[in-house]
């Protein structure tokens, strides 16, 4: 009884657990990244980024400010203001003036200063700092807190990545040229692979048996064979490097898998339906445009989701059709790639600039995935 | 006019033959019902007629013109496919246009012919849903309703009840019936079940392996098939056959214990093997506890019972008894029937003596 087909698996709960598990593998590294492009440079290099949805005791060396900045109160110099000027905010619970004791005080307490004079320090981080001399130097005295800082993330990021940025870190340009390279590149492959699969499906022709092997036999058949005779024929004929020979090259890298697909697809809708189409006096680019292309839906919305992530997500064929030596036609990848190397430390602005190019593709895949699993077939047959 | 014409029709698939030379002639407004087991060419022979098979050899003509070589769009038939094969994606009313909208003709036109198609049908209160939306009865309805819309010469219908249930199949076989009466059209039906055959044809054509076997009318084919295969198919539940020998003009079964049986057909000579047919409706079960035939199983359909004997040549019978009467399983009967009902056929050729 075991053994019957359609019965349950006695192996289901292996197969939860593995897609729990991708599923976690996958979101784990995304959700991090989203978060770390709403944080600054200072909190990711002080905590994780699981750790920024919670108030945090961080450290921070603050400075008073400058000896200039003092006024005379009778006989005493004073200094007053807030060491969290700079936008940090936090309720202070210990502090200090040396970094060797940086929580030798709680806040109310007044502390003697090596160079003369007192500092006092409340747990809001005003402080009031008092000589008999006036203070001298060119820069204020050093003061160590430890304060319970609210959650906090920024925009700043992504106002920096998408517009303000000045050289590598403006994504704006690299954006729309990646848009450019995208759409054509997915749209016109599916309209010349939907004629071929029509054709390979449903007309009867010599030769189509073989054409149909050398369309499978292309799809084993690794694209960087292609690359450099592609590119000297491109140079040959007058295209060059540019958004036409990129999409040519995608456009013949996508066409295999492309026709493949599709083709499986189309001769799997009922054949009676063709039939009754020619019958009712339908001429095959009819059948085509009225019954097959409508049918055929959920298989040209899955390829072109396909095909768009990755042209998308393309490096290579871009690096080598599309992206010359003034820098102009950058795509997104590529602009990554050389933030890597200008800005390897500031992972603020890498986790944004991979957020602003892993974002498009969400919102491709979250608007089409119900086109992948909805038969359109339902009631046609029975 | 628009009768259809075969002549000397032939479909080959490769090497392959599985039409041989079919000649047949269809009136006009005649309904023609083809008939056969599966696998006997009829729907072959169907789909030639629409054009969506190629004929092979011979000529094909619809109301006297010469279509053997037309598109399927220009031969003036539409075809009921078992399968519906209604366009998913379009509404009922889109799905009944499509036809005449491929044609070019103008939209106020085409909705006047798909509310007329409706209204024979009663498809009115569906016109704006989807196939899916509908039940079997009612998808296959809109099917229908799509080829009146199309005003052919000849409706062709590929088995379109086999996939409705028992009680929709007898409500859509009356529909089609009233629908041929109203419409008036030639129309040629494919069916494997003999009793839609019988009760929608004004002609049955009987097909086996690529022949007609025999065309008639269905009480002609009921009451004087040409061959054993006619007698057999047509008829439910069909017709008994036993082996006998001739013996001075009678035939003696050894089935039915050496019975004896008075032939008024010209039998061969002396000792020469026949097939006696005789059909469950015209034969009497008479109790008798000597009889070496036994009562195997009755079934009991309510006005009437089918008893299955078995013989001592081990040739089964099936009984149509009437009322009450029914013997019990395991009972000893003998047969009682009236020779003139009895049928004979050469064994060899299967031919019907006569």
């Amino acid at each position: 009884m075991d053994n019957i087909a359609g019965t349950k698996s006695t192996l289901t709960w292996a197969v939860n657990l593995s897609v729990v598990a991708l599923v976690f593998l996958w979101l784990f590294p995304t959700l991090g990244l989203f978060v770390s492009s709403f944080r600054t440079g200072d909190q990711i290099s002080a905590s994780g980024w699981w750790k920024s949805m919670f108030p945090s005791e961080q450290n921070y060396t603050l400075r008073s400010a400058a000896p200039d900045t003092q006024v005379q109160e009778g006989a005493l110099y004073v200094i007053e203001g807030n060491l969290f000027a700079e936008g940090k905010g936090g309720e202070i619970s210990v502090w200090g003036i040396s970094s060797k004791e940086i929580d030798s005080f709680v806040p109310g307490d007044t502390a003697e200063l090596r160079k003369g004079g007192t500092v006092t320090v409340d747990a809001a981080g005003n402080y009031r700092m008092e000589n008999t001399e006036p203070f001298e130097g060119s820069r204020g005295t050093r003061v160590f807190v430890t304060a319970v800082s609210p959650p906090e993330f920024t925009t700043e990021n992504y106002g920096r990545v998408l517009f303000s940025g000045s050289g590598n870190d403006k994504m704006a340009k690299a954006f729309f040229n990646t848009l450019t390279v995208t759409i054509p590149a997915t749209i016109i492959p599916i309209v010349v692979a939907a004629f071929a699969a029509y054709a390979l499906a449903w007309m009867d022709f010599r030769g189509r048996a073989l054409l149909i092997a050398m369309v499978v036999g292309l799809l084993v058949v690794p694209l960087q064979l292609a690359l450099i005779p592609l590119l000297k024929f491109h140079n040959g004929i007058g295209i060059g490097k540019g958004y036409l020979g990129v999409w040519m090259a995608h456009t013949g890298f996508g066409l295999p898998l492309a026709i493949y697909l599709l083709r499986n697809y189309m001769v799997g809708l009922p054949r009676d339906i063709i039939e009754n189409a020619r019958v009712d006096g339908a001429t095959d680019f009819q059948v085509f445009t009225k019954i097959i292309l409508p049918l055929s839906f959920p298989a040209l919305a899955s390829f072109a989701i396909f095909q768009f992530l990755w042209t998308w997500n393309d490096l290579l064929v871009a690096k080598v059709f599309l992206i010359d030596a003034t820098g102009e036609t950058t795509v997104m990848t590529n602009q990554i790639v050389e933030l890597l190397g200008t800005r390897g430390g500031n992972w603020e602005i890498l986790a944004t600039a991979a957020f602003v190019s892993i974002a498009v593709p969400l919102g491709v895949f979250f608007a089409m995935q119900k086109y992948l699993v909805r038969g359109l077939l339902a009631g046609s047959v029975k | 006019m628009s009768g259809v014409t075969l002549n000397q029709a032939i479909k080959r698939y490769g090497d392959v033959q599985v039409i041989h030379g079919v000649d047949l002639e269809i009136e006009d407004g005649e309904f023609c019902v083809f008939v056969g087991p599966s696998g006997c060419g009829k729907s072959t022979l169907l789909r030639m007629i629409a054009g969506l098979e190629e004929t092979t050899a011979g000529k094909i003509a619809i109301g006297g013109r010469d279509v053997t070589d037309v598109d399927p769009a220009d031969r003036g038939v539409a075809m009921v496919f078992q399968t519906y094969a209604l366009y998913p994606h379009m509404t009922v009313e889109e799905n009944m246009g499509f036809g005449l909208k491929m044609n070019g003709m103008p939209k106020a036109e085409v909705a006047e012919k798909v509310g007329k198609a409706a209204e024979i049908l009663q498809l009115g209160d569906y016109m704006k849903r989807k196939p899916k939306a509908l039940s079997g009865g009612q998808r296959q309805r809109v099917a229908i309703g799509r080829a009146i819309t199309r005003g052919p010469d000849v409706f062709l219908f590929d088995e379109p009840l086999s996939n409705l249930d028992a009680e929709l199949r007898v409500d859509m076989r009356v529909e089609i019936s009233r629908l041929h009466n109203e419409i008036g059209a030639t129309m040629i039906y494919v069916t494997h079940d003999q009793v839609e055959a019988m009760t929608l044809a004004d002609k049955i054509v009987v097909l086996r392996a690529g022949h007609i076997e025999q065309v008639g009318s269905p009480m002609d084919l009921y009451q004087d098939p040409d061959n054993k295969f006619v007698a057999g198919f047509i008829g439910s539940p069909s017709m008994n056959f036993m082996q006998g020998v001739v013996e001075g003009g009678k035939v003696r079964l050894p089935a039915l214990g050496d019975a004896l049986v008075q032939a008024q057909v010209a039998l061969p000579g002396d000792g020469a093997a026949v097939t006696v047919g005789l059909r469950p409706q015209n034969l009497k079960l008479v109790a008798d506890d000597a009889s070496p035939i036994v009562v195997d199983i009755s079934e009991r359909l309510g006005g009437v019972a089918y008893d299955y004997l078995d013989t001592p040549t081990g040739e089964r019978i099936v009984v149509e008894t009437k009322g009450d009467d029914v013997q019990p399983a395991g009972a000893n009967v003998t047969l009682d029937f009236d020779p003139a009902t009895a049928m004979f056929f050469d064994t060899t050729t299967e031919a019907r003596l006569r």
